[in-house]
């Protein structure tokens, strides 16, 4: 188990092997968005009080649990780093920071264009939920403002993953924040108390959703890590001997 | 103690008072991070006096009235406990209807009355098909239909 470890977190070991495990991935992840779109724009019922309108819930929840997902990806990924000096969980924080934006993105977007006609306003400044949402946003923007400020990899590596950590607590505060304050947003649905509140027709294509996004998330990170791996390498011994090798033989 | 405990410490230690500098944050803000004010709150006169502030809760069933040939109408919102008068004049959101949940943002009237200046609806973690809403509706109550008027934690009203 180790040694697989290790081995995983030797550079040129994860270059070779990315690329396999990013098409596993990406595949099954594809299969579930289809399915899960086609549901849930066409067989799932529609809601008894938004009408058709609810479907848009598609996009936004898997984007909303990705936004959060990837960030805690991107801390976690840069306290290994920090604590067990891996290169390898650097290059990961790194390239999960503009996926993770994209994706609060997508959740601050589709919640805003929901919240039009089901709520009667695009955005409420001082709705918690919505609010710490933002700052994650601002959370994604710092860390890789931070990064790119920083010119020595190692001095960036080390100043982005203490920024990423502090901002676990804002996380815990998007996850949490439909409970501890009165909001605009509803509860959970999926995770509620008495399990999900939710039509079996609309809850399957939504599951298929947030499962498939998330295989789409790590496809994707895994093929932006390769090429971040590649950059970060791009002066050592194995970089310069695979460039120079003779084709088909790497 | 290895470097590497070391620098598992540092982290640990940054973690946990982290976490102890946010739980007193947010305590010291818990009141102004509420997006709105509950009505039994606002009976019992713990609103803000000189500036807006939103009230939230459910409009009680066969309390909404609309003068014709104006967009002004007239509600009750209540908490299941207390019910509060509300005023608006304006188009409502689409969720707006009877026993729906409600956010208004406006100010105390003299009488009583919260003016409210924008009406938003919230609603529900619950998604279901139209008919199973219809099956479920025979069988389960309108809950703001037993709203207590003349409870007495309602009394306290300082209009």
């Amino acid at each position: 188990m180790w040694k697989w470890f290790h081995q995983l977190a030797s550079p040129p070991h994860f270059y070779r092997i990315a690329p396999i495990f990013s098409a596993v991935l990406l595949l099954p992840g594809l299969a579930l968005i289809a399915y899960g779109v086609y549901a849930g724009l066409f067989l799932a019922p529609m809601d008894y009080q938004q009408g058709d309108a609810f479907r848009i819930i598609y996009v936004h929840v898997p984007s909303a649990y990705l936004s959060m997902m990837a960030y805690m990806i991107m801390a976690v990924a840069g306290g290994i780093g920090l604590i067990w000096r891996m290169k390898l969980a650097h290059a990961v924080a790194a390239s999960a920071a503009p996926l993770g934006a994209w994706f609060t993105f997508l959740a601050l977007a589709t919640g805003s264009i929901w919240g039009r006609p089901m709520w009667g306003t695009w955005w409420e400044w001082a709705d918690p939920r919505m609010m710490s949402e933002l700052i994650l946003l601002f959370f994604y923007f710092g860390y890789m403002a931070l990064r790119a400020a920083i010119d020595d990899t190692a001095k960036a590596d080390k100043a982005s993953a203490v920024l990423a950590l502090v901002g676990v607590v804002n996380v815990i505060i998007v996850h949490y924040s439909v409970e501890w304050w009165s909001s605009l947003h509803q509860g959970q649905t999926i995770m509620a108390k008495d399990g999900p509140a939710m039509d079996p027709g609309m809850l399957y294509p939504l599951l298929a959703n947030i499962f498939g996004f998330t295989l789409l998330f790590g496809s994707l990170l895994l093929r932006r890590t390769r090429t971040e791996v590649l950059f970060r390498e791009r002066r050592t011994r194995w970089v310069k001997e695979m460039i120079l090798a003779p084709e088909g033989q790497s | 103690m290895k470097p590497r405990q070391q620098r598992m410490l540092a982290v640990g230690l940054v973690a946990v008072g982290l976490a102890i500098a946010a739980t007193f944050t947010l305590r010291a803000f818990k009141d102004n991070m509420m997006f709105f004010v509950e009505i039994s709150d606002v009976m019992a006169g713990n609103y803000p006096k000189e500036r807006n502030f939103r009230i939230g809760g459910l409009v009680v069933a066969g309390t909404v009235e609309r003068e014709e040939g104006s967009l002004d109408m007239s509600f009750e919102v209540t908490d299941t406990r207390c019910a509060l008068p509300v005023t608006y004049s304006g188009v409502v959101p689409d969720l707006f209807r009877e026993g729906q949940g409600v956010v208004a943002h406006g100010r105390m009237g003299g009488n009583g009355t919260f003016v409210a200046d924008k009406i938003m609806a919230k609603h529900d973690e619950e998604y279901m098909a139209p008919e199973v809403a219809e099956s479920l509706a025979k069988h389960v109550q309108d809950q703001t239909k037993s709203v207590q008027y003349l409870s007495t934690e309602c009394n306290a009203n300082d209009s």
